[in-house]
């Protein structure tokens, strides 16, 4: 049951295996929290619901990554954007399907749970991206 | 309380900033440590200092941890009260705050904060994996974002917003570069050309490698005294008249503005009213120029400038050695070097020379009352002092 399911970064990661995109929305003041939190920070109540957000959403910010940590050496150069989805909520995420000069801020971008991986050990998440609407 | 002493620096010491090979982080400290001792004959390190406030980001650098006791044993201060504290980028930002509170609590009347950080032997992937764990886990770092990826992020959309041009960031390294070319301890001594640094290689764009501050090795401390007692180790002592510190979001992604940064604005509006003085009134200032974009944002937070006005500052000389008011005089943390738990303390020291007239080569004339902004990771941390001599 969805709601009862805790309201965690784990718990968020674990409904991406499943292609959804959620968020916890406060049942008190109704501030919705993308990542969630156990604790409202607005109005310190712990009640949640989990709530579907839209996986398009509009690129706000963008840059190209070259030095890349150790573990992405190997897909360095990448693109990494703030995507803006639907109201106020924002997630960074990769930005594939297209080349790094065709990326413009305010471009429509679309979730791709496709890269998502199943075997996952905390606090290895799986992985997502966004591309091109 | 307007303009009052919080707290007095009578001494202060920096290290050579480089790549110092073969020495722990202890032995660059003690050679800050040496400075403030020598500049200072009237205090007596053992009986008179109470307390220490370390500023230090990483144990994985040296695998090394616990940098409070150690750092306060190398300065042959054994069983004082010592304490680190880590707030990323301005972890001595927030030792130097903390030394603040120790004075003005009464519980101490000299302190010794500081901050140190060895870094250059570890590779650059290394290097750029530990300081990217100041920025959120879950989502930035597992999205493969780097610091200088949080800082292109911001400098992408300042661009777009404001008409902000990779030129303009550029000029900032110029400008660093040459105030860091007078600065004998500064880890790049070099003047750069506009070409060189638009032409270096991209790091993350738009941000390329001298955008970038420098991975240094170094170490600073001040004494810090209550202003009452101030007199009794310097004729010349700086006053600390305003200090503000204020946190935000870890992920950058959750603030609502990308091109300003809400704890450095929060911080610097506390530290203008505790000192009752106003941006104009500064005639120097040390601004935490990780990277380029983020000093034009310090100008835009610090409001030396209106939002979106920065690059204009830059541009037009303003923030030149000889302008109207000289930003980082010391080479800041793109040419003096940015041994990231050094660098609050390191701004405060600079400030201490500027402010007592010893900064040679680069000393603004006249100097009397500064401020120095030391922001932490990409902006969840921030602080800002406001100094002023007799």
């Amino acid at each position: 049951m969805s709601e009862q399911a805790p309201f965690t970064v784990e718990q968020f990661y674990k409904y991406m295996l499943q292609r959804k995109l959620m968020a916890a929305k406060c049942r008190k003041c109704g501030k919705v929290h993308l990542p969630p939190r156990p604790l409202c920070d607005n109005c310190f109540s712990k009640e949640f619901e989990w709530i579907a957000v839209p996986g398009k959403g509009r690129l706000v910010t963008y840059t190209v990554i070259h030095v890349a940590p150790t573990q992405f050496q190997s897909i360095a150069p990448y693109a990494v954007g703030i995507v803006q989805l639907g109201n106020s909520l924002k997630i960074p995420g990769m930005i594939s399907g297209v080349a790094p000069e065709c990326i413009k801020i305010g471009m429509q971008l679309a979730i791709d749970f496709g890269t998502c991986g199943t075997a996952q050990t905390w606090p290895q998440w799986p992985r997502y991206c966004f591309r091109p609407a | 309380m307007k303009g009052k002493s919080l707290a007095s620096i009578v001494s202060a010491g920096l290290s050579k900033f480089g790549k110092l090979e073969g020495l722990y982080a202890r032995e660059i400290f003690a050679e800050a440590v040496k400075e403030a001792y020598d500049r200072c004959p009237n205090l007596d390190p053992k009986k008179d200092i109470k307390a220490m406030f370390i500023g230090h980001m990483g144990e994985s650098y040296e695998h090394q941890g616990h940098t409070g006791a150690t750092m306060a044993d190398w300065a042959g201060l054994l069983h004082i009260a010592a304490t680190r504290t880590e707030a990323a980028c301005a972890s001595s930002g927030a030792a130097l705050r903390a030394g603040v509170y120790a004075v003005l609590s009464g519980l101490a009347d000299v302190v010794m904060v500081g901050g140190v950080e060895k870094m250059t032997h570890r590779s650059t992937a290394e290097v750029t994996e530990y300081l990217a764990m100041a920025s959120d886990y879950p989502f930035e770092q597992w999205n493969g974002i780097t610091f200088p990826g949080l800082f292109a992020l911001m400098a992408t959309a300042h661009m777009h917003d404001y008409g902000t041009t990779e030129k303009q960031l550029a000029m900032v390294a110029v400008k660093n570069h040459h105030n860091g070319s007078l600065n004998p301890k500064a880890h790049m001594q070099t003047e750069i050309t506009l070409e060189k640094a638009l032409t270096s290689r991209v790091i993350a764009w738009p941000l390329k490698l001298y955008d970038c501050s420098l991975i240094t090795d170094g170490a600073s401390c001040l004494i810090l005294t209550k202003p009452e007692v101030a007199k009794k180790y310097t004729d010349t002592p700086v006053h600390i008249i305003g200090s503000g510190q204020a946190s935000d979001t870890i992920g950058m992604y959750e603030r609502k503005s990308l091109t300003s940064l809400t704890a450095a604005k929060l911080s610097a509006k506390t530290a203008y009213e505790m000192a009752g003085v106003k941006p104009d009134d500064i005639n120097v200032a040390e601004v935490h120029d990780c990277f380029t974009i983020a000093e034009i944002i310090g100008y835009e937070d610090l409001g030396f400038c209106e939002p979106g006005e920065g690059s204009k500052l830059v541009e037009n000389g303003e923030t030149r050695l000889e302008g109207r008011i000289p930003v980082n005089t010391s080479g800041g943390l793109k040419a003096k070097g940015h041994p990231v738990g050094a660098t609050g303390t390191a701004q405060a020291y600079e400030m201490y020379l500027q402010l007592t007239g010893q900064a040679d080569r680069r000393q603004v004339k006249d100097a009397r009352i500064g401020v120095t902004h030391n922001v932490g990771g990409s902006g969840a941390t921030a602080t800002v002092h406001i100094y002023r001599r007799d």
